[in-house]
């Protein structure tokens, strides 16, 4: 479902999840850490359209867009991010640690780059059609085990497809300071096959993506993508050492949501806002009433 | 058994039939192929047998780690070797935040059954990056197993049952020096007693219980996994012509989770323990095992004592080497001490 009110409903419903996350951080609903994608929703949207019920998503720690993207639920999002036993994974993961059906992410920069290969090596050889996305950022590059999974879903032939969310700043090291050398160059020099965008617009990833997931699965070998981006937000809550002018810049020239809203009538978007509103507002509510988890007896006293 | 069937012959049919009983079963790490068929050669022969099944990988230790525990979050069964245990440590990230974590984080709603075999220990010559017994830096992690081979018992049985009924990653450890040791058949022995306990999970990891045939009730408990085990046999049976000092050896498989029912048993009938280790002695798996025993024994303990290696690095040197290493003659002179006193 690619036409553009769904596409924004999809890109508007992310954006306002990670807002209702940092609004209520300070009002002590949500405790730990968390890592909005403010400004990154077209990546998650324009990627995972395309795939099928049978297709993998690897996320990172920055994966709630991803797995709204995916189909996954608002309530229990909300839910596992409040610690409630109806959240994704009954509050034992928290904001970075998913898992529903296909979709999976860890918290550890790079580290689920060779278990999303060994996934898309795992499909091939039970010889599946299936094909592993795998998400990472551009502070990931500076983890030596991607490089090694690299190397390896090359030589190996995995059917995955690499997308680098290259917002240009990993915590708060622009990249300037923390990478040398050419980003495309590091998946080229593996022989993998390696598209670039600079775009906040869902509709230029919808196109480039779609066309790499049909090579993967003919060709069953890896491709990568790289996707130039703007992260609006803070690393996690409040630590944004940025100055306001310049993420007012982002914001104006690079939203996603504002793209793609001004595709669709006043109305049309209106109404896309409205449900959305009321869609968060309900999750928000239900996941707040929701228990919280208790340790069963056993629990822990194996060791 | 055949004559001179060795830990290594083993352990490669026991590989050799998992990979014909069942196609999910993967093998993967480096240097693999036929004809070298891995460093220490317990791959021989399978990468000509099950060429689509054995995979030989760069050296990227983490990378390996990582390529299979997405293969076993999958459906597989992935067993990896990793050459030498000390490069294990490479592989840390993967085996602490992603494979021991993923059931338990995702609540209970995937598996990952990851084999992961490696050779440790030294008294080869090595040095400092090639001998070390490390698995004590593994055994405190949730989710992650840590089982041992010995030549008692049937250490081909006990990887054939791990790698068929595991649902999570476990780590087995394989003393290098075991590898040329032949299998005791103590069917025939004339000199031990060998009882077998059944350890509790979904997989038989039993605990062996040596004693000296036709010796009196024993008066010390030793304890020791791996290749220690070869020592403190000769050690319960010096200790019993030399000293009359008799003793019984408890050989767990499973060193975590721990398994103390047998040992806290066999201490309860002697009174004393000594626990025997090729790991450096501070924060090890001997610490530990005392630290429990303590805790839980309902009786009164006469001593309890460990026999580890020296806490300095691995040298080289055959001298250094075998300076800093327990030995036999250590585990009978604090056995000695233990029961009559220094």
């Amino acid at each position: 479902m690619t036409d553009d009110l769904t596409l924004y409903h999809s890109l508007y419903r992310i954006r306002r999840f990670e807002e209702t996350v940092l609004d209520n951080f300070s009002r002590g609903v949500f405790r730990g850490t968390t890592h909005t994608c403010l400004g990154q929703e077209a990546n998650a949207v324009g990627v995972i359209s395309h795939l099928t019920l049978d297709d993998i998503v690897i996320s990172n720690h920055r994966c709630h867009g991803h797995f709204l993207a995916y189909g996954g639920d608002l309530r229990a999002l909300f839910a596992e991010l409040m610690g409630r036993s109806t959240g994704v994974c009954a509050g034992r993961g928290g904001s970075q640690h998913l898992h529903w059906r296909n979709f999976y992410s860890n918290g550890v920069l790079g580290g689920t780059i060779p278990i999303a290969t060994g996934i898309a090596l795992a499909e091939k050889l039970k010889g599946t059609n299936a094909v592993t996305v795998a998400f990472l950022g551009d502070g990931a590059l500076g983890q030596g085990v991607v490089y090694e999974a690299l190397n390896m879903a090359s030589r190996f032939r995995a059917p995955i497809l690499y997308i680098l969310e290259d917002n240009r700043i990993a915590q708060t090291t622009p990249v300037e300071i923390a990478l040398a050398g050419s980003m495309s160059a590091r998946f080229t020099a593996f022989d993998i096959p390696c598209a670039e965008r600079d775009t906040s617009d869902v509709r230029d990833i919808l196109p480039v993506s779609e066309n790499l997931l049909n090579q993967i699965r003919q060709q069953k070998s890896p491709q990568a993508l790289i996707l130039h981006t703007c992260r609006f937000g803070p690393h996690s809550k409040g630590d944004d050492t940025r100055p306001e002018s310049e993420i007012a810049s982002m914001k104006a020239s690079r939203d996603p949501c504002a793209i793609q809203a001004s595709r669709l009538n006043p109305e049309e978007r209106a109404t896309i806002e409205t449900l959305v509103e009321n869609e968060i507002r309900e999750a928000f509510q239900q996941a707040l009433n929701d228990p919280s988890p208790q340790t069963e007896e056993s629990e822990g006293t194996e060791y | 058994m055949k004559e001179n069937f060795t830990v290594l012959d083993s352990l490669n049919h026991a590989l050799s039939r998992a990979l014909a009983d069942d196609k999910q079963v993967y093998l993967l790490g480096e240097d693999l192929l036929d004809p070298y068929g891995g460093a220490f050669k317990v791959t021989r022969g399978l990468s000509t047998a099950f060429p689509n099944r054995v995979i030989t990988t760069p050296v990227s230790e983490a990378g390996i780690l990582g390529l299979a525990t997405g293969m076993a979050l999958r459906g597989l069964r992935p067993v990896v070797e990793i050459m030498f245990g000390d490069f294990i440590t490479l592989g840390t990230d993967q085996l602490v935040n992603h494979a021991a974590k993923f059931r338990y984080i995702y609540n209970d709603e995937v598996k990952a059954p990851l084999i992961v075999r490696t050779p440790m220990g030294g008294r080869r010559g090595y040095g400092p990056t090639h001998s070390q017994t490390i698995e004590k830096l593994f055994m405190g992690v949730p989710g992650l197993s840590v089982v041992a081979p010995t030549s008692v018992g049937d250490p081909g049985q006990l990887l054939y049952d791990v790698i068929m009924n595991t649902d999570d990653p476990l780590l087995f450890v394989e003393n290098k020096l075991l590898y040329a040791v032949p299998i005791m058949d103590f069917t025939s022995s004339q000199e031990f007693i060998l009882i077998r306990r059944e350890g509790g999970g979904s997989f038989s990891t039993p605990t062996y219980i040596l004693t000296i045939m036709g010796a009196p009730s024993p008066v010390l408990t030793l304890a020791a996994y791996g290749y220690m085990v070869e020592l403190a046999r000769e050690a319960i049976l010096r200790l019993a012509y030399e000293e009359e000092i008799f003793a019984e050896l408890v050989v767990p498989t499973r060193l975590t989770p721990f398994e103390i029912e047998p040992i806290l048993a066999s201490m309860h009938r002697t009174g004393r323990l000594l626990a025997i280790e090729e790991s450096t002695l501070s924060m090890g798996w001997g610490s530990e095992l005392l630290a429990r025993l303590v805790e839980v024994s309902s009786q009164k303990i006469k001593a309890v004592r460990r026999v580890a290696a020296n806490d300095h690095p691995l040298p080289a040197a055959s001298t250094l080497e075998s300076a800093a290493l327990p030995d036999v003659e250590t585990i009978i002179r604090t056995a000695r001490d233990m029961v009559r006193g220094s």
